[in-house]
């Protein structure tokens, strides 16, 4: 038994947090949510690219480091801890890992160096109104590889290079790739609940678009790409949960009330050890998702919806009674309780909300455990 | 058992009725906030109602009031709600700051004040929340020290947050510190201060929902005169305590959106109205809400008899953020990845659960936090003895602090 | 990060499983606890286990252990516990009782002690909890008096409650208060009894569950030598801290409703519709939850395994366990209940789906949230002991025990 990562895996984890305590202050994500024309930090992304983490998983034949997932696993968590307001979920976790499951040999050599070198930027465009992603939602078209359609909300859509774009041939769904510098392509910035993270509406006029895997695979090829990005979100939603707990318990420490800190009284004390308990569980059931994504164990569709109901329960916790706890001043703008309180939606519904996947959940354990 | 109201009472409400309907509409309610005739307007609508009597029904017809009943305010409340009126403007003044100073002050500054702000001629706020006071209202720090001049009069300099409309407000009643070598609710006094002067500095409170409803007051140097205070010196804590007792008796008429709005949401994902596991949730938030709306009818029962309401009012908001926080967490989820978006041309009922969403840490914080309401049940209702107290017999200057 | 062991750690896991399917299943196990055969072939059971050195693998093997790992420990566990042996009879002695004679009393007490203990021929139980102190362990009011005789003897008078296993045990450590004048920390003193002096008296406890596996016991005018303190006078608590300790690092196996068997049911619960309750969306979200928290325990235990496998002291996050278990397999019993409707009531195991063990478990769960700390205890516990909150102000540290404001 050995459920845990390496010593040298722990390094890199010691490394990414002193990186970016330094690189992603809160105050540089106030820059991003305070400043309408900075959808992201630009100048983390290129040290974070320097940093070699953007192709920590990518094979060294196509320009990665050639590491495996569990170091993007320790990454992802301090990303989460740290807020950092960057497109690494939409560039890393969605599109080089749909490249490197599906793609082509022509579309790795192509797309996975450029991703791994820091000079492209993914997002992927599934939704296009309220409600779950399927079949019946899927209006975007391809004809003779012109894809048009609309699609909103797209994390990172207003600066995304490369998207991976939900839409139908021939009444089959397919995922394909779209240049969003190319021709036929607009953008508009949305209003979301969380403005350290780039959201818009891409809408397509016959842009050109290369099918990525199999025709008629858009969806198994979705869930696939999905499951694995579920187990890296959960990391960065345990190390967002944990931050909010460290808060809300040194708050706790120094607010004084009728003449005693606050963390003296039950009632807060139960409150934290609630969202301790809440965010063990999250960990753990994470750490179980990163030994299956890691090895690509037939477990990965259990353990990643596991490990992503436990993580947006969590982090929804801490990140609201960190607010409770905070009191009124956990309330205002200037106080960074909110950031944490903003992005644990923003993880939550960006793979869908959790209420999808424990239906998912629930399908495998019903067929693993059929009568 | 039936939810007529009294003969009377119909009475009341028809003259009420036709009242609102001969006098509101022209108004063009609801004013927009953000435009600068609103507080102009305000106070034209605040005037007609004092003049006809509506604007303190329960006070006596001495002060302007229509000596009515608890009752006929609620009444009044529940049919001026749909004109969306703009009476929020002057509920601290007239339901906090006046009685406290129609208690306490002598008959010259009664006649200087109350009519004025009945007639919302002058609007007012109340200065008591500090950076390291919330849920311990006694924990004050603002000073007031007696002037070295033998004047009698005092200076007060300190910091005040949370205070709601002083950026409207042309008069405050303040609590101060006046003795710290006392324990903590014996060295307290209250005064009213007259918030245009210079040393009274407004600045707004940025929310994280973007707003900005309260304020931070500093304080500098701001000279008040002996007859501004109200109630012995050392007595701020009883005579806050007369404030925070009118607090809890004033009707509020706003219904934050509830269930419907989740209902108004989920026409945009059908889907989502046929999951059983969301049907069991919304059946779990109406039955909250109708316990909520019962229990007022329960409380507005024993007032129409004359009786004190009983305790059971007190679960009030516990329950209304409690589910709010639930519902509007599972409106924007129920709207899967398209939740996110927070524009209220893009998102199904105008964006109302993104705005709930954000909106409710702060409504489960103001007027108490779940800890404290919980804190108030179990002892003041249910008898269990209060939380052990450090602060009690030691003076104000030796309690432990944080920052 | 892996799930496999290490050669070392799979070597003895083959040697235990070998040696364990040679000998356990001629046991024949299940035996109830209510059984008349249940205490004897509980020992032959135990017996055996000594004799091959799997009775106390941790131990010393100057005690008659392995002197083995803690790792090692889990493993014979894991290995043992589906052959169902009815190893609980020993836990209390071996886990918390011997241990506490082992780091207290001395070598001819030892010696007289821990072979039999290790051996299950003597059963122990462990006499702490009283009426007017549950999560209070410290209320101790059972008092103990030197004999007036002069012959050093202490006389034992009190009552203890929810003693496991206390009609099957031979010998049990007490907690009691031998000065009533000190606070309540300082004045009590630990000793061992024989729980066949007359003046103890055993009686099970009625559980609202139905069944009877704690027990109050009464003590009158019980004699104790001297010699059979465990621990300086007047330093019981201390003593007890050891006992507690050792309580802490018992892995609990244990079987309990869990999500499998609600996914068995529900398939088996057909509605109105014709539907089976497990087409519910909203079961089939709880039933997610559910799995959720049991898979979050289970591989929270892999990482305490992990440290202990790696020699390293395993961090808090054990400490989780026993709240979120029992809180979920509390809301689980009683919506496995729920959604047999009207039929749920039927707690007959020949009628009810999985013979009736989520009506058992509704019936027991909340129990289980009581045992071995409640839920606002067990808070406390992480919230001081893991986020360094301060402790509960306290009023009973430097007042003398009998000046106490006590209720009933």
């Amino acid at each position: 038994m050995n459920f845990d990562f390496s010593d040298d895996q722990k390094f890199l984890k010691a490394e990414a947090r002193k990186f970016l305590e330094a690189n992603s202050p809160t105050t540089r994500v106030r820059t991003v949510l305070n400043d309408d024309a900075t959808p992201h930090d630009a100048a983390l992304w290129k040290a974070v690219g320097e940093q070699g983490w953007l192709g920590a998983a990518i094979p060294e034949a196509y320009g990665g480091l050639g590491l495996g997932h569990l170091e993007l696993c320790v990454i992802a968590e301090e990303l989460g801890r740290s807020l950092a307001p960057i497109p690494f979920a939409s560039t890393v976790y969605f599109l080089a890992e749909s490249v490197m499951l599906a793609g082509d040999e022509a579309q790795k050599a192509d797309i996975l160096p450029r991703i791994a070198a820091g000079e492209v930027i993914g997002a992927l465009a599934t939704s296009e109104g309220p409600g779950v992603v399927g079949p019946a939602t899927v209006g975007a078209t391809v004809s003779g590889g012109w894809l048009s359609g609309v699609k909103l909300p797209v994390t990172d859509g207003g600066i995304a290079d490369l998207a991976l774009v939900l839409a139908k041939e021939n009444g089959q769904a397919g995922l394909y790739l779209v240049d969003l510098n190319g021709a036929g392509v607009s953008r508009e910035t949305l209003t979301t609940l969380d403005p350290t993270r780039d959201a818009a509406k891409l809408t397509f006029k016959d842009a050109p678009a290369q099918r990525l895997g199999a025709a008629g695979e858009g969806f198994p090829l979705l869930e696939q790409v999905l499951d694995r990005a579920a187990v890296l979100l959960a990391f960065e939603q345990c190390g967002g949960a944990d931050r909010a707990l460290e808060m809300a318990r040194d708050y706790a420490l120094e607010r004084y009330a009728f003449g005693r800190v606050i963390g003296s009284y039950q009632a807060i004390k139960h409150k934290l050890a609630d969202m301790y308990i809440k965010n063990q569980v999250a960990r753990s059931n994470a750490y179980y998702g990163a030994w299956a994504l890691n090895t690509s164990a037939p477990e990965l569709p259990v353990a990643a919806s596991a490990a992503r109901i436990a993580a947006c329960e969590a982090y929804w916790y801490a990140a609201k009674e960190n607010i409770e706890t905070h009191g009124g001043i956990g309330f205002t703008w200037e106080m960074d309780c909110h950031l944490y309180y903003r992005r644990s939606r923003q993880l939550a519904l960006v793979a869908g909300a959790p209420r999808v996947w424990k239906e998912r959940l629930v399908s495998h354990l019903e067929r693993r455990n059929a009568a | 058992m039936d939810f007529k109201d009294t003969p009377e009472e119909a009475a009341y409400r028809a003259q009420v009725r036709d009242w609102l309907t001969a006098n509101a509409p022209k108004h063009g309610f609801p004013l927009d906030t953000s435009k600068p005739d609103y507080m102009p307007r305000a106070k034209v609508w605040q005037a007609e109602k004092a003049a006809a009597g509506y604007a303190c029904i329960t006070w006596p017809k001495d002060w302007g009031g229509q000596g009515g009943t608890p009752v006929q305010n609620v009444i009044y409340a529940e049919e001026e709600g749909p004109y969306q009126t703009p009476s929020a403007l002057f509920s601290i003044g007239l339901g906090m700051c006046l009685p406290t100073v129609m208690t306490v002050a002598d008959e010259a500054t009664k006649t200087r004040f109350v009519g004025p702000a009945m007639r919302g001629e002058e609007i007012w706020c109340q200065l008591f929340s500090e950076p390291s006071g919330g849920s311990d209202v006694a924990a004050v720090r603002t000073r007031a020290v007696r002037s070295d001049d033998g004047s009698g009069d005092w200076i007060i300099n300190g910091q005040k947050v949370w205070t709601t409309g002083a950026q409207f407000s042309d008069y405050g009643i303040i609590i101060t510190r006046t003795d710290p070598d006392v324990p903590k609710h014996k060295g307290m006094t209250m005064f009213w201060v007259d918030m245009r002067d210079p040393g009274v500095e407004v600045r707004p409170i940025h929310q994280m929902s973007g707003g900005s409803k309260f304020n931070e007051v500093f304080i500098t140097d701001v000279r008040v005169k002996d007859s501004q205070r109200l109630g012995a010196v050392g007595d701020g804590w009883k005579v806050s305590l007369v404030t925070l007792m009118n607090e809890r008796l004033s009707v509020s008429g706003v219904r934050p959106p509830g269930w419907p709005a989740f209902l108004d949401a989920a026409r945009a994902t059908p889907e989502a109205m046929q999951d059983r596991a969301l049907r069991e949730k919304l059946a779990d938030w109406y039955v909250q809400a109708e316990g909520l709306r019962h229990t007022r009818n329960r409380t507005m029962t024993a007032l129409s008899k004359g009786e004190t309401p009983g305790p059971e009012s007190s679960i009030g908001k516990i329950v209304l953020t409690d589910y709010l926080h639930d519902l509007s967490s599972e409106a924007v989820d129920m709207l899967d990845q398209y939740g996110i978006i927070d524009d209220p041309a893009l998102s199904p009922a105008n964006a109302a659960p993104q705005a709930m969403w954000v909106g409710n840490p702060g409504l489960r914080l103001a007027g108490g936090t779940d800890e404290i309401l919980r804190n108030i049940i179990a002892e003041r209702v249910l008898g269990l003895p209060g939380d052990i107290r450090v602060d009690k017999d030691v003076a104000f200057k030796d309690m432990p602090r944080g920052r | 990060m892996d799930f496999s062991d290490t050669p070392e750690e799979a070597a003895y896991r083959k040697a235990a499983r070998d040696w364990l399917a040679a000998h356990a299943p001629k046991h024949n196990f299940p035996v109830k606890m209510h059984e008349p055969d249940f205490l004897p072939r509980a020992k032959l059971w135990q017996a055996e286990k000594a004799a091959a050195g799997y009775a106390c693998i941790t131990w010393p093997k100057e005690w008659g252990g392995q002197g083995g790992t803690a790792v090692q420990n889990v493993i014979f566990l894991q290995e043992e516990q589906p052959y169902d042996a009815p190893v609980q009879a020993f836990t209390v002695g071996l886990g918390m009782c011997l241990p506490t004679v082992m780091t207290l009393s001395d070598e001819e007490t030892k010696q007289r002690f821990v072979g039999p203990g290790i051996r299950g021929e003597e059963v122990w139980c462990q006499l702490f909890s009283e009426p007017s102190g549950g999560s209070d362990v410290a209320s101790v009011r059972t008092r103990a008096v030197r004999a007036e005789d002069d012959s050093g003897d202490w006389i034992i008078n009190g009552q203890k409650v929810w003693t496991s296993g206390a009609h099957h045990a031979d010998f049990g450590i007490i907690i009691t208060r031998t000065d009533p004048d000190a606070p309540k920390h300082k004045g009590m003193t630990m000793f061992w009894v024989d729980m066949r002096d007359p003046g103890v008296e055993v009686r099970p406890i009625h559980q609202m569950s139905g069944g009877s596996h704690f027990n109050e016991v009464f003590l009158t005018e019980v004699r104790v030598k001297d010699s059979q303190r465990l621990g300086a006078v007047n330093e019981g608590w201390k003593a007890s801290l050891v006992t507690l300790m050792n309580e802490r690092l018992t892995v609990s196996g244990g079987g309990h409703a869990n999500w499998g068997q609600f996914l068995q049911a529900a398939r088996e619960v057909v509605g109105g519709d014709g539907a089976s309750a497990l087409q519910d969306r909203a079961l089939r979200e709880k039933l997610a939850d559910w799995y959720v928290q049991a898979e979050g325990l289970k591989h929270t235990r892999n990482r305490t395994m992990t440290a202990l496998s790696k020699g390293e002291t395993p961090g808090p996050e054990n400490s989780i366990g026993k709240l979120v278990l029992t809180t979920y397999v509390q809301e689980l019993a009683n919506q496995a209940v729920e959604m047999m409707d009207q039929y749920g009531i039927i707690a007959d195991p020949a009628l009810t789906p999985l013979r009736g063990v989520l009506q058992a478990a509704a019936l027991s769960s909340p129990g289980s949230r009581l045992a071995g700390g409640t839920d606002e205890i067990l808070r406390n516990i992480i919230a001081e002991r893991v986020l360094g909150l301060p402790g509960e102000i306290r009023l009973d540290k430097s007042v003398a025990f009998k000046d106490l404001p006590t209720g009933r």
